[in-house]
């Protein structure tokens, strides 16, 4: 359904944030006002009773990636840590709109994930039995299953990636980017958080291990705990703090075509092929390519990987053939080597880091915000948490969800 | 779609290449001497930073060899291309 | 509207039919479907989104915020047409579709295709800028590529009266045309946009081939192509557009853009009954002119600033049309459908308003120059305050932006900048210099005033006064969204949807923005507005996918034998790029039956198999032995020639990577064999190891995947049926060992033999140049007829590695399994290798990994599903800790019951335990085996 803009027009708006300028020094500052930033402020004052806190922002509240994916929100990951973190902001998502009194349009209209051949039908199986016993939602569907659930998928056996079968989380669905930001703004001013949106960090304090506060384009501000949730620029963030992390930062392209009638009624999504698309409430066709090599902060990539992705997925939508491409763009996304993120301590006193949410973050958002809180305000990781920290990758103890078959979208 | 310029063939467009990530890291010379945590520096960091970087690129749809180019990752300004064994300096 | 028999560049003599909304209507050669629909009379062409108000057409060109349509049917429906681009011709059909379109609900078979292109200087835009550019860069000497959106040349000129050296400057665009053709290096490509820019001067062009012709006459060319051209220098001349005003009831049909009103006279002799002119600039008083030209009762021009002066002022005046400053429409009236009848203008002081009745309402806010392709490419824009609109910040390299896209507006001014530009542009390209180049044209432009600053009416009713009419938002959107407290642009776009159309909110950005600059007391300089992402004008998916569709996008591989696996009723399985025959069905066999015969054949009498898809690679060189040590976890370089040893390497993490057995040809040459999905991989690894961090050592790598054949024979009568083969060959076990190769003669025909086998059994691959694929597989089929050969596709082959505990890459790993949890520990050699320090972290050492081991349900009929997870106890609540999981599964033929191979935590401590795999419907009772079941003294082998 559509939400009219002129709707109430005569009724004053919901009053969304306040625009103030900084204090001289917060109990704790979140850099990065994107979803992840603003949902750690958001969850730091609501189930920590933190409310001296800022969320400072280089450029507008969700700037980033947060209006730069594709939405697709699931939790049917394949390892225990990943399920874990994932379930845990899906439960959340289901009732953020409540939560919030900001309807987010968070749509549970299942996501399909493909299967193509032998391989991938082996690692469906896997990842539902596995997702069934650490109680996350899931299904395998056969080929004609599919074609009910889905009617506008071609399972022809002649197609060049034929459908053998498809897993299917009926939870799992799209919200929309925009209300979210929106929605977790609203709430976290509300509880006093200061969103200071224009004030680009320039430099962190480090005193004797610990960090004191930030350098920013508004000036300085003094703070006793900082998380950086940063996503794709945590790289330039963390080398202001002296250390490095085991992240590159790459183009992910998306698109979204312009508005047609209703014809895909879930999230679609396949590995082999690498096309994940759905069609959002006004009607248009948001399909996400695959990453661009090379690292970049630049937001953009090569137009030859949107024209793959067209070739991608006319392979599965064949009457896509006429639809338009009308926006493209490309969100700055920090992989780390297992396709995990990092949330947690850092080798900076009181200095936290959620990062290494790759090409999945947005549909860990609340998830990630109520973990990194947890984390900020005890000093300690969330047991959720507690296996995405930077040391695993000394020891060896990876989260590898690039092995499995799970698209990390 | 970069136009990227093979030290060996010459100008060609990007997806006639494979991407190699950070140039001049080499495979440590007896990794046993390595404690865990260097060893896993070597294994999963690489720089990240904005400017300036020297990437490796292999031409793999045409001569198949790698080389380095020196590339802005915030603009996307191609500096120049050099041959394995080359320094950054010798770019072109 | 009504036309005009002697305006326009339109066919007047001839006339067709085509169907709109299921109409039946008229039009010339040469019009558009916005035009041909204005020429009938169809007023009101669809209604709003939200508000369902009638809306008609604006404009003439893509900007429009309602002109669209759902052209053609069936298979070939499109949506979302732009009116003002689509050609109509004879059986044309369209609906009216504004808002949503449909899509088609099949495959369609229509041609796209694409062409690549390089040139100097590629000019996009041929307009008086783009024209001169063009024209100076050709004379240059430089290799021009021009692109025009339109049928025809001309830009702006088209839609104007405008004279150049006292001449109708359509004879000038004519003259420069011709200039232009008869250059062997020009490239004039009209009907082609370019809608993307990328790095390195990449500009994405899209040519309308055909698509403006009857099917009958497109002859079976594509119906669009895409260019991707690489220019060294882009010129991009690609004008400006118009933006309306703000005021009460500002959306309704017969309200167009002054720009519009005049293009639709001069383009297609279009012209209105009574118009009233309501601007912010000099340029709409064109419109007024230029229709009173053409006998139309102009009414007024009503212009918000005060005391405007200026030749086309002057010009309008001496024409006798009454000029009302300082005044604004400050509402419409319309009849029973909606259609304006006449607008209400009231003094901006105040002051009682006065109806004036008209058909059409001409409305300029002012112009925005369309600079997209810079934008794309992070260049930056600046407003400007003197024009009232943004004009490009900076330069980039290579890409220069010229005439009323840099904001020059005068057809003089266009010309010497577009003219300067092109000498530029050449020079830069190595043609030519600027000093030395012709002169830059003379001329001078009408003198024009300033446009006001100004979005919408003071005091103007708020619902229905709309900022963007392809979304609905009025006024009353914007105030809302600016009284919760959001500052910033992309805020208000995202909280209203404004300026987020179909027609990209050409018309409506640059309003909301300064409306939201306004509301703050802020500078729009600062404020700016959101940004312009690609692609410059929506473009299909099939358009650009091209013909890169199907086996074209993604080539499918097989093998030489392949005929004779579709003869023979093969069930393939994909493979990577391969097909691979996955089993052979006799008769009414479904899987499970053939397979249990496949394999009981290869375990009691003799199977052949099609090995070809295996990857091989040739290592050769004096040291390519040290180079395989380096790589492999085991020692190569210590193999005799004439013997195959197997191979497991790894990445640098640990992970098991690929395996393989390795072949000794002779001192200096190897052949590596990898698994058919890792090949490519694994020659890239090597390559990369070989030419970045060993460079000096002597070895050269050779995929010969495609140059051998394989055709294995394997079982305990193998050695029979190589007899028959090879009656020269001495295949007796003192002679032909395991992991022997000898170079033979089978069948007749060269061939390399090797006793390699993956099941266990008594086995022979034999290798022959992959066009002697089908003769030698024919040959060993007959050969092995007396013993009942029977061939086998890799499903039997699975079960019959799986039951010696083979593993396969990719089944048993995951990226995720070291050698050490295969159980591989006896591969490990006593040397460096790639991914050997890996092996020794902490986690790799933990006692609980996940290791290799077999699996016997203990129920011997129930086969699990591979995948399914295992657990410590029969009974469980969810969440359940998960140990492991099932990665093969297979009902066996010699054993006379199921088993499996699976990855469990501490797994080879616990054989003989039982654990569970909890399925949905049944809890399966599984012991825990050594991953050898089946043979486990390897008797077999030798036959």
């Amino acid at each position: 359904m559509e939400l009219d803009p002129n709707e109430h027009a005569l009724h004053n708006a919901p009053f969304l944030w306040r625009t103030p300028e900084p204090k001289k020094s917060y109990e704790a500052i979140i850099v990065g006002g994107g979803l992840h930033g603003l949902a750690t402020a958001y969850y730091l004052a609501k189930n920590h009773g933190m409310t001296d806190i800022a969320v400072v922002e280089r450029g507008w509240l969700g700037n980033g990636n947060a209006v730069r994916n594709t939405t697709i929100i699931r939790s049917n990951y394949l390892w225990d840590e990943s399920a874990a973190m994932y379930e845990h902001a899906l439960k959340l998502w289901e009732t953020l709109s409540d939560e919030l009194d900001y309807d987010v349009m968070f749509s549970q209209r299942g996501v399909l994930n493909l299967a193509h051949n032998l391989h991938d039908v082996r690692e469906s199986i896997r990842r539902v039995e596995a997702n069934r016993l650490n109680g996350v939602d899931a299904e395998w569907l056969d080929a004609d299953a599919v074609k009910e659930f889905c009617p506008i998928v071609d399972i022809s056996p002649e197609a060049r990636y034929p459908v053998m079968g498809a897993t299917l989380q009926r939870r799992g669905g799209i919200a929309r980017h925009d209300a979210v930001v929106f929605a977790l703004g609203r709430a976290a001013d509300a509880l006093g958080v200061d969103l200071i949106q224009g004030c680009e960090v320039t430099g962190i304090d480090v005193v004797d291990g610990r960090v004191t506060g930030l350098q920013t384009s508004k000036g300085p501000i003094a703070a006793g705990k900082v998380g950086l949730v940063t996503a794709g620029r945590t790289s330039l963030l963390t080398a202001m703090a002296g250390f490095d992390l085991p992240i590159q930062s790459h183009p992910l392209q998306a698109l979204v075509s312009e508005v047609y009638e209703q014809v895909l009624n879930c999230v679609v999504m396949s590995n082999a092929v690498h096309v994940y698309v759905s069609q959002a409430h006004k009607g248009e066709l948001v399909m996400g390519a695959g990453i661009d090599a090379f690292n970049s902060y630049a937001q953009r990539g090569g137009l030859h990987v949107i024209e793959e992705q067209m070739s991608a997925g006319m392979e599965l939508f064949p009457q896509f053939s006429r639809a338009r491409v009308m926006r493209t763009w490309g969100g700055i996304v920090d992989v780390c080597p297992d396709a995990s993120p990092i949330v947690g301590l850092t080798p900076v006193e009181n200095l936290y880091v959620n990062c290494g949410w790759g090409t999945g973050g947005f549909k860990a958002t609340p998830g990630s915000g109520w973990v990194m809180a947890h984390t900020i305000a005890t000093g300690e990781p969330h047991e959720l948490n507690r296996p995405f920290s930077m040391t695993r990758f000394e020891t060896g103890e990876l989260i590898d969800e690039h092995g499995a078959a799970a698209v990390a979208h | 779609m970069f136009e990227i310029r093979c030290p060996y063939c010459g100008p060609r467009d990007e997806p006639e290449f494979k991407y190699g990530g950070q140039a001049h890291v080499a495979y440590p010379a007896d990794p046993e001497l390595l404690s865990d945590e260097e060893w896993a520096r070597f294994l999963f960091v690489r720089d990240n930073s904005r400017g300036r970087y020297a990437e490796r690129w292999n031409h793999a749809a045409g001569c198949r060899r790698w080389f380095n180019v020196i590339r802005d990752t915030g603009t996307h300004e191609l500096v120049g291309s050099y041959r394995v064994g080359e320094q950054p300096e010798d770019a072109r | 509207m009504k036309r005009l028999d002697d305006r326009g560049r339109i066919d007047h003599d001839h006339s067709f039919e085509f169907t709109y909304d299921g109409r039946t209507l008229t039009a010339h050669p040469g019009d558009t479907l916005a035009s041909a629909l204005l020429a009938n009379g169809v007023d009101v062409i669809g209604t709003s989104v939200l508000m369902s108000r009638p809306r008609g057409v604006v404009t003439d060109n893509v900007t429009d915020p309602h002109a669209f349509a759902q052209v053609g049917t069936g298979s070939v429906t499109e949506p979302l047409m732009r009116m003002n681009e689509v050609e109509v011709f004879a059986g044309f059909e369209a609906e009216g579709r504004l808002h949503q379109g449909l899509l088609p609900t099949e495959r369609e078979s229509t041609r796209f295709e694409k062409r690549f292109a390089h040139c100097d200087v590629l000019v996009v835009g041929a307009g008086p800028a783009g024209l001169s550019a063009a024209l100076a860069a050709a004379d240059a000497g430089s290799r021009v590529i021009l692109v025009d959106d339109h049928p025809h040349l001309g830009g702006a000129l088209l839609g104007g009266e405008k004279l150049i050296d006292d001449k109708p400057a359509t004879r000038w665009v004519a003259d420069v045309e011709a200039r232009l053709r008869a250059n062997p290096d020009v490239t004039i490509l009209t009907r082609t946009t370019a809608f993307n820019n990328g790095d390195q001067g990449a500009v994405a062009l899209m040519e309308r081939v055909t698509e403006h012709l009857p099917e009958a006459k497109r002859d079976g060319r594509a119906l669009r192509r895409m260019w991707q051209v690489r220019t060294h220098e882009l010129v991009v001349a690609t004008g400006a557009t118009e933006r309306p005003l703000v005021f009460a009831d500002n959306d309704r049909p017969g309200v167009m853009l002054a720009a519009g009103v005049r293009g639709f006279l001069h383009r297609f002799g279009l012209v209105p009954e009574k118009l009233v002119v309501f601007t912010a600039c000099d340029d709409a008083y064109r419109t007024a002119i230029d229709l009173a030209g053409a006998g139309v009762d102009v009414q007024m021009v009503v212009d918000v600033r005060k005391d405007p002066q200026g030749s086309l002022i002057k010009r309008t005046r001496e024409l006798g049309i009454e000029i009302r400053d300082n005044a604004a429409v400050i509402g419409t009236d319309g009849d029973a459908d909606g259609v304006l009848t006449a607008v209400r203008v009231a003094s901006l002081d105040g002051g009682v308003p006065e109806a004036i009745a008209c058909d059409c309402l001409a409305v300029s806010g002012g112009w925005d120059p369309l600079f997209d392709l810079h934008l794309h490419v992070s260049g930056g824009s600046r407003w400007n305050r003197k024009l009232v609109g943004f004009v490009p910040d900076g330069s980039l390299p290579g890409i220069r932006v010229t005439g009323a896209a840099a904001g020059i507006f005068g057809t003089a001014g266009c010309r010497r900048d577009g003219h300067v530009v092109g000498l530029v542009a050449a020079e830069a390209t190595g043609h030519g210099t600027t000093a030395d180049g012709p002169a830059a044209p003379e001329g001078h432009d009408a003198n024009e005033g300033p446009t006001a600053d100004f979005v919408d009416v003071p005091g103007t009713e708020r619902i229905h006064a709309f900022v963007d009419q392809h979304r609905d938002v009025a006024l009353a959107g914007v105030d809302r969204a600016l009284g919760s407290g959001i500052h910033h642009v992309e805020h208000v776009k995202r909280y209203t949807l404004v300026g987020t159309g179909t027609e990209q909110g050409r018309t409506a950005k640059v309003n909301a923005g300064r409306l939201t600059a306004r509301h703050f007391g802020l500078d729009f300089a600062e404020v700016g507005i959101s940004n312009a992402r690609p692609l410059a004008q929506p473009m299909t998916f099939g358009s650009l996918a091209g013909r890169s569709l199907g086996v074209r996008f993604d080539p499918v591989r097989t093998t030489s034998i392949h005929p004779w696996h579709v003869a023979h009723g093969a069930i393939f399985e994909d493979v990577g790029q391969w097909k691979r025959p996955w089993f052979f069905p006799q008769g009414n066999e479904d899987m499970d039956a053939a397979v249990l015969r496949e394999c009981a054949a290869v375990r009691e009498g003799v199977g052949m198999m099609d090995a070809s898809t295996l990857g091989k690679i040739d290592v050769k060189g004096k040291d390519a032995g040290e180079f395989l040590d380096r790589l492999y976890t085991g020692v190569m370089s210590s193999l005799k020639p004439g013997r195959a040893r197997y191979g497991v390497m790894c990445k640098a993490d640990g992970m098991v990577m690929d395996d393989g057995v390795v072949l000794r040809l002779a001192d200096d040459h190897f052949m590596a064999t990898t698994t058919t999905g890792g090949a490519a991989g694994v020659l890239d690894w090597m390559e990369d190891f070989l030419q970045t961090e060993w460079p000096y050592l002597d070895v050269w790598l050779t995929s010969v995947t495609e140059q051998w054949a394989t055709v294995a024979v394997v079982g305990p009568k193998a050695r029979e049926v190589m007899a028959v083969l090879a009656p020269e060959l001495d295949v007796t076990q003192d002679a032909f060992k395991f992991m022997q190769l000898e170079d033979a003669v089978v069948a007749g025909i060269e061939s390399r033999v090797a006793r390699i086998s993956f099941s266990g059994e008594l086995a022979f691959e034999i290798n022959v140049p992959m066009t002697y694929g089908l003769a030698l597989w024919e040959a060993v089929f007959a050969a092995g007829q007396p013993f009942g050969i029977t061939p086998y596709g890799t499903e039997s082959m699975h079960v019959l590695r799986a039951e010696k505990g083979y593993f396969i890459v990719g089944q048993e790993t995951d990226g995720t399994v070291t050698p050490l949890d295969l159980g591989l520990d006896w591969m490990i050699a006593d040397k460096e290798f790639v991914g050997r320090r890996s092996l020794r972290r902490s986690d790799m050492l933990r006692d609980d990994r996940k290791q290799l081991v077999g699996i016997l349900p203990v129920d011997s009929k129930d086969r699990l599903p591979e995948g399914a997870q295992l657990i410590d106890s029969a009974e469980y609540e969810i969440p359940v800790s998960m140990i492991g999981h099932v990665t093969s599964s297979y009902e066996s033929s010699a054993m006379g019951r199921t088993f499996g191979l699976a990855l469990v935590r501490n797994g080879r401590n616990r054989i003989g335990e039982t654990i569970y795999a909890p399925l949905a419907d049944r809890t399966v009772a599984v012991e825990i085996v050594d991953a050898v079941i089946f043979d486990q003294e390897g008797a077999r082998r030798d036959g």
